[in-house]
């Protein structure tokens, strides 16, 4: 049974710590080759939401399915099939661009290793500083490694966290355009940002995250600003 | 990737870190031999150590020391949070404990291999006179230690106040890793080294370390995720 | 449950009530006297200490590995309990070892390794209360390790000890002092008990609230 999956649901999913309602029966659903947006205040939940979808932590009630199984039932294999870049980037500063990306690559078991490293160093135009210690680089640079190492094992679901966060104008287009072609290679993508205009023509829906609930931001006319600006007047 | 290759892979990963920086074992030393220091103060008499005390001062050292050193690799993890991107690998849970243990354990190797001859010099304590059990019962203790060690100090890095709690959680857990060490090493030191009794609490040491990495293996998974 | 409860509490009372009489009608002990007789809630504190230890890391390791809630409220209580007999233990051996032997304080296995479990079931309480979120796994871990280690300890301190033989060396019983042990034994054991239940019903109401706490708030 292959790990691999189409559709990631979330059905009825809440979360507690102790008295603290993180997340209140969020259900929702994303498919191959689409990018979702979720939105909301800090504190509403997001990272917890993506938490659950990376299975790092389980959910208190509901369930959540990658195609037809669980987190549980996919166990170890499923792990390998997400990719996640969190707000704290996930690269060692002491290494390398290039040692960080092999380790990562041997880890995920993948082949061909010294191929893949130099293809994502070539993508992440980090090419020509591949052999300088990541805690030098720029926060830019930083996160187009980071992005290339979640993406190093093909991942069919990516979840970023805050990933527009910091960027310059030229980091930010080179993200997007990164993201539509992963978008096009049929992966599917949860998205948490403040940015909303970096993801205007790139998302496929978004979500309005409020005290742990998730409601669709509705289509309509307008920038994803101004609905989302309606969405929480409304 | 097989279970030993992972563990390798990480502990690989981790020395070559240290390597870049050397910041741990450098501390790691620095405060081994101000611990020393202390001791000696404490513990020499008109120039001469107390009686059995040499020993106490070694593995106490080596205790310290090592606290200070699991600390610090496991912040290093937190900081950049990369210890959940272990966590999130397809890699088996338990394949990255271990790694995680070999690496703590080749800090405190080295911490050793400095501690051992400076106490012998300082404090003329013969601890190479049997030096297959001297190493039998180091290799022993510090397998102990760093197990239960990497293990709590894993559990608590995302806790507040893990700086005060390792300590508290981890000397009471390995006091009978500090008995067998101590005493064991001062069965070797006495006039008359007592290479029995030496071997008594190296077998003591080496029950204690199968049950203790045994249960950290099961618990590292469990322990960790939520 | 519910109906056990209060015959458990009046068997409690009734244990601890005669007991001083059985005490007081124990016959002396050889060389020390009057000051020997603390033994009869001295050693079964500590037995009951060790008991709730083992209870506590069945409970931790029920809870790590099959996610039980109740079995964490268990583990809990248990924990509190341990450090509660620990503290008598650890009183009235001191008070004991002063006069029958002059010392306060021996390194004997027994005291010792009561020494070291209070110190490891402290640290779980104290990981519990400032360890942030997440600190239930990490506490059943430690209770699990601290009940694992109550052999190693005693077999470490033994070792040690009788490398450097001492005097100091509980006396067997004698019959006539076994009926007010075992009287003594029980009515812990239903100490034990009852406070056990108490605690775990506390923890149980506590949940209960979380969740009606947590639905009112839809």
């Amino acid at each position: 049974m292959t790990a691999d999956f189409d559709t990631l649901t979330f059905a009825g999913v809440s979360r507690y710590f102790g008295r603290r309602r993180a997340l209140n029966g969020v259900s929702f659903s994303v498919r191959a080759g689409e990018v979702v947006a979720l939105l909301g205040a800090n504190g509403s939940g997001k990272s917890t939401l993506l938490s659950i979808a990376a299975t790092l932590l389980a959910p208190s009630a509901g369930e959540v399915r990658y195609g037809a199984g669980t987190a549980g039932e996919g166990g170890a294999a499923l792990r390998g099939r997400i990719g996640m870049l969190g707000h704290d980037l996930y690269i060692y500063p002491e290494l390398t661009a290039a040692e960080n990306l092999e380790f990562f690559a041997r880890l995920y078991g993948l082949d061909r290793v010294q191929a893949r490293v130099e293809e994502a160093l070539d993508l992440a135009a980090l090419s020509d500083r591949a052999h300088d210690p990541a805690g030098s680089f720029s926060r830019g640079m930083r996160q187009r490694l980071a992005l290339e190492r979640a993406l190093l094992h093909r991942p069919r679901l990516l979840l970023l966290d805050e990933p527009f966060t910091g960027l310059d104008d030229v980091s930010s287009i080179a993200l997007r355009e990164r993201l539509a072609r992963e978008r096009q290679r049929g992966a599917m993508a949860l998205v948490t940002t403040h940015e909303l205009e970096a993801i205007e023509d790139l998302v496929d829906g978004a979500y309005v995250l409020t005290k742990g609930r998730a409601h669709p931001l509705p289509a309509g006319t307008g920038s994803l600003r101004d609905r989302y600006r309606r969405q929480l007047q409304a | 990737m097989s279970f030993f290759s992972t563990a390798l892979l990480v502990v690989r990963k981790d020395l070559l870190v240290e390597s870049r920086s050397r910041e741990v074992v450098y501390t790691a030393l620095l405060f081994a031999m101000s611990c020393m220091l202390v001791f000696a103060f404490g513990l020499v008499k008109e120039g001469q150590v107390v009686t059995d005390a040499a020993a106490a001062i070694l593995w106490i050292t080596i205790a310290f020391a090592g606290t200070l050193a699991l600390g610090r690799v496991f912040d290093r993890e937190r900081q950049n949070e990369t210890l959940r991107a272990l966590l999130l690998a397809p890699a088996s849970r338990a394949s990255i404990y271990v790694g995680k243990f070999l690496g703590v354990f080749a800090l405190l190797v080295m911490v050793e291999l400095v501690v051992v001859p400076l106490v012998a010099l300082m404090f003329g304590a013969r601890l190479f006179r049997h030096p297959w059990l001297m190493i039998g019962l180091l290799a022993a203790g510090s397998i102990g230690y760093a197990a239960v060690g990497t293990l709590f100090a894993a559990m608590l890095a995302r806790s507040r106040s893990r700086g005060a709690l390792l300590p508290v959680l981890l000397y009471p857990i390995t006091v009978p890793v500090i008995i067998g060490g101590v005493r064991g090493t001062a069965a070797l030191l006495g006039p008359e080294a007592d290479l029995a009794v030496a071997r008594a609490w190296l077998m003591m040491l080496v029950s204690f370390d199968a049950v203790f990495v045994t249960l950290s293996l099961w618990t590292f998974e469990p322990a960790m995720t939520d | 449950m519910q109906r056990t409860f209060p015959l458990l509490v009046l068997m409690c009372i009734a244990l601890f009530g005669y007991a001083p009489f059985l005490i007081a009608g124990a016959p002396y002990e050889s060389t020390m006297g009057l000051v020997q007789k603390i033994f009869y809630f001295h050693v079964p504190s500590a037995i009951a200490m060790f008991l709730s230890a083992f209870v506590c890391g069945i409970a931790s390791a029920i809870f790590l590995f099959q996610r039980k809630p109740g079995a964490d409220r268990v583990a809990v209580s248990a924990a509190e309990l341990t450090v509660l007999l620990g503290l008598i233990v650890l009183v009235t051996g001191p008070l004991w070892a002063r006069k029958a032997w002059g010392v306060w304080w021996q390194w004997d296995a027994r005291l010792t390794s009561s020494l070291v479990m209070w110190l490891v079931f402290q640290a779980y309480l104290l990981l519990r209360r400032f360890g942030g979120p997440g600190s239930d796994k990490l506490s059943a871990a430690v209770a699990l390790f601290g009940a694992a280690l109550v052999p190693f300890v005693y077999w470490s301190v033994n070792m040690w000890r009788t490398l450097h033989p001492t005097t100091n060396v509980v006396p067997s019983l004698p019959p006539p002092m076994m009926g007010p042990f075992l009287w003594c034994m029980v009515a812990f054991l239903a100490l034990y008990g009852v406070l056990l239940a108490v605690r775990v019903a506390l923890e149980e109401r506590r949940a209960r609230l979380d969740t009606l706490y947590l639905a009112l708030e839809d």
